[in-house]
């Protein structure tokens, strides 16, 4: 048989399988998004999967604005049924999804996330401000005169804040790629920024400025970007003492025995500080489901079921035991009611 | 008077110092080569510390009593039942008979959770496979869970990692080690199952099928086309312009970053063709694309290798050019090819890369079964279990590449084998 028969054989083959899977429906749960919920919605994916004796869902970690490009791509097998989100959808991804089609979309608020600053507990435990962490860490800080921005002069803490140790600012972080990141910057840098009452004014005036000043981190050294591995940054906690690291509390949780967290405004970074919103670096993670696919790929309906149950979001359920916060009792239950009875968002939410 | 005794005198003189010369360009050499093998040794010794562990996992003995009323199942033909029966409450029932006073719904939880979640699914498909255990007893060894099973494993080395237990729960261990009660097996687990987030549950085989079954496509694609494309480039191609551009391009190509292939990936098969994502199809398209030109020239260097002496004589005897490169050239040449080919299989085991764009990086628990279902592969598994918060996943990740390691050594052993053993010189 000469060469060019067996290629031509396996090219006619190539397109009779890529068509096979063209018109045989899906029958797996499609979810993409955001790598901080990825460890709560695979768990939920495995129990759903082992105790329906269903395909497993699959679940892709992409990021959240990566899974809501994908998922507000369109309708149909070839586009995500579910996307999971480390913050909620935005105004301009919303509409996005209205023009390609994904009209009916269930919103579930599945809990929180704590970001944590923490450093090796052959140190003290820090505590630190929201303030502390924007003078710290901020590219340009206000100067003496009101108005003014130098570039960021602290080189130890001490400087940012007489209470805090002489030691030199040395934190590791995420890069600008990661939702952590994006969290970090949003909570504990605005939130610090704010607190100096001429740059919150510009909030008002000159939103561009304040995004600005508040949301860039210095670039000289002592911001170092360590990657997206949340275990390398524990481990390289444990070889340097003296350096705070950015990570997610359910690392925190699994290695308590070589980090502790910083507190934040004398609040420490533990379970019930952030379920009851005291604790002031915590996020919202959300997952959403088309309407539409359900029915088409099976089992959307029961995979919802599974995730709003007790035993799964429920205060003692198996996600708590994964590190994730989970929402207040009554919140809970009437959003439980709400996301079964496949109720969609309208478009009169408040998205950003 | 001759110049001879001058001339061996300048030799003789200029000897000590090329002698010396010499023995430090070896030791150069050796200290090269040494640094090299005592980073991939201590690279190896790392991992193989670290991954044994994932090789044996904690079992717990309980008593258990398989009862009717206790699974709330009536009827065993009816599969709604048997699904939704409670088959935790087995192994519960016997934490409860071997530790009575412990009685607080808290404490309860926190001795139930000693016992890893899949013990439950394991009670069930024992009972499924052995119906007449039904109503029997018997001394079952139940998986315990990841943290039970790293503080077991770290007690044995005598520096137990107690910082995810409670109190009481260390209490329970102590006794359940003293009566013997506490054993590490076999870790079957890991060989035979796909991935989870239950890392005590998790196993390499998905990972393994999937390679395999992308591998498999990557290979039937790229090793006819790239054989096609350097017989024609090497025997009937003219020398002229368009073939070296053809042949620059076909460098560069070899040369582009795997992310790129990702994007044609993505580009083309997923966008424009519809496949649908994440599914070994897609992994073996873009694979292919990608060592496509390591087979091209690699199967180029081979047929060139083959002496001009052989196509003159085929063709003296009266072959057509068609013969002289299927019945001679080729054959001399597969050797060569077959070794490229391989070479260029085992980077192919290795790439995440262009595998993250056509999601592949993704959470798949049922081993895949054909070439249309969703699957992940070796290098992502270890990726993905690098990034998994839970402490016992840093031996699951570790054993991952040491199963990984085991396929690339097997593979390019077999490529250096196979060159010894087919290769022709003249």
């Amino acid at each position: 048989m000469s060469h060019c028969k067996i290629t031509k054989i396996i090219v006619v083959n190539l397109f009779l399988l890529a068509a096979a899977s063209l018109v045989s429906a899906r029958e797996t749960i499609a979810i993409v998004g955001s790598s901080t919920v990825y460890p709560f919605s695979t768990v939920v994916a495995e129990r759903y999967g082992r105790s329906n004796e269903k395909p497993t869902p699959k679940v892709e970690s992409t990021g959240s604005g990566g899974g809501m490009k994908l998922f507000c791509s369109g309708i149909g097998t070839n586009f995500p049924d579910i996307t999971n989100s480390s913050r909620r959808m935005k105004k301009s991804e919303f509409d996005q999804c209205q023009k390609n089609g994904v009209k009916e979309i269930i919103e579930v608020h599945i809990g929180y996330d704590g970001i944590v600053l923490a450093n090796s507990i052959a140190t003290k435990p820090m505590n630190l401000t929201r303030k502390d962490i924007f003078l710290a860490l901020a590219a340009r800080v206000p100067g003496e005169v009101v108005g003014q921005l130098i570039k960021n002069p602290y080189g130890t803490w001490k400087q940012v804040n007489e209470g805090l140790p002489a030691t030199k600012i040395e934190v590791l972080g995420p890069p600008p790629t990661s939702g952590t990141r994006d969290a970090f910057v949003e909570l504990a840098m605005e939130g610090g920024c704010k607190q100096i009452p001429w740059i919150a004014g510009l909030q008002k005036t000159d939103k561009d400025r304040f995004k600005t000043v508040c949301h860039t981190i210095r670039e000289d050294g002592q911001y170092i970007e360590a990657g997206e591995n949340d275990n390398l940054i524990v481990q390289k906690l444990q070889a340097n003492p003296r350096a705070l690291g950015i990570f997610g509390f359910s690392f925190l949780d699994q290695n308590a025995d070589t980090v502790q967290g910083s507190q934040i405004e004398s609040i420490a970074p533990e379970f019930d500080s952030i379920a009851d919103t005291s604790y002031s670096i915590s996020r919202p993670l959300y997952f959403y489901a088309k309407k539409a696919h359900i029915g088409v790929v099976p089992g959307i309906e029961d995979f919802l079921y599974e995730f709003t149950s007790e035993r799964a979001w429920g205060g003692e359920g198996y996600l708590a035991e994964k590190g994730m916060i989970p929402l207040p009792n009554d919140m809970r239950r009437s959003r439980a009611k709400k996301i079964r009875g496949l109720v969609t968002m309208n478009g009169d939410e408040p998205l950003k | 008077m001759s110049k001879e005794p001058i001339y061996l005198e300048k030799i003789q003189r200029s000897l000590v110092g090329r002698y010396r010369a010499e023995r430090v360009f070896r030791g150069c050499g050796m200290l090269a080569v040494s640094l090299g093998l005592a980073a991939v040794l201590l690279v190896f010794v790392d991992i193989f510390i670290k991954g044994t562990g994932a090789f044996s996992a904690t079992y717990i003995a309980l008593d258990v009593t398989y009862e009717k009323d206790l699974l709330g199942i009536e009827n065993f033909a009816d599969q709604r039942q048997v699904n939704s029966g409670d088959w935790e409450a087995v192994y519960k029932q016997a934490l409860r008979r071997d530790f009575p006073d412990i009685r607080k719904r808290g404490e309860r939880r926190k001795l139930y959770a000693l016992v890893s979640s899949a013990a439950g699914y394991d009670i069930k498909d024992r009972l499924l496979a052995n119906p007449g255990l039904l109503g029997s007893k018997e001394t079952l060894w139940v998986l315990a869970d990841d943290d039970i099973d790293s503080y077991y494993k770290s007690w044995l080395d005598g520096n137990a990692y107690t910082a995810r237990l409670t109190d009481g729960q260390i209490r329970v261990l102590d006794t359940l080690i003293n009566t013997e009660r506490m054993q590490l097996r076999f870790n079957a687990n890991f060989l035979t199952r796909g991935d989870s987030r239950e890392p005590e549950q998790a196993g390499i085989w998905g990972a393994v099928i999937g390679s395999f079954l992308t591998l498999m496509l990557t290979l039937v694609l790229s090793f006819p086309v790239g054989i096609a494309a350097a017989v024609y480039l090497e025997e009937f191609a003219p020398k002229n312009k368009v073939t070296d551009f053809i042949e620059v391009n076909i460098n560069n190509l070899a040369a582009v970053p795997s992310i790129i292939f990702g994007l044609l990936g993505l580009a083309i098969f997923i966008n424009l063709f519809q496949i649908p994502r994440s599914i070994p199809v897609v992994g073996g398209l873009v694979l292919a694309v990608m060592t496509l030109p390591t087979i091209i020239i690699t199967s180029r260097a081979a047929i060139k290798s083959v002496p001009p002496s052989i196509r003159e004589a085929a063709l003296g005897m009266g072959a057509s050019r068609n013969q002289t490169v299927l019945h001679h050239v080729l054959p001399l040449a597969l050797p060569g090819m077959l070794t490229g080919a391989i070479i260029g299989m085992a980077r192919a085991l290795g790439e995440t890369a262009p595998l993250l764009m056509i999601g592949m990086v993704a959470f798949i628990v049922d081993i895949p079964a054909g070439f249309t279902d969703p699957a992940t592969v070796l290098p992502v598994q270890i990726f993905l279990w690098a990034d998994s918060p839970e402490r016992a996943f840093i031996e699951k990740t570790s054993a991952a590449i040491m199963v990984l390691l085991g396929f690339l050594v097997t593979m390019n052993t077999s490529a250096v084998w196979l060159r010894k053993r087919l290769e022709r010189r003249w």
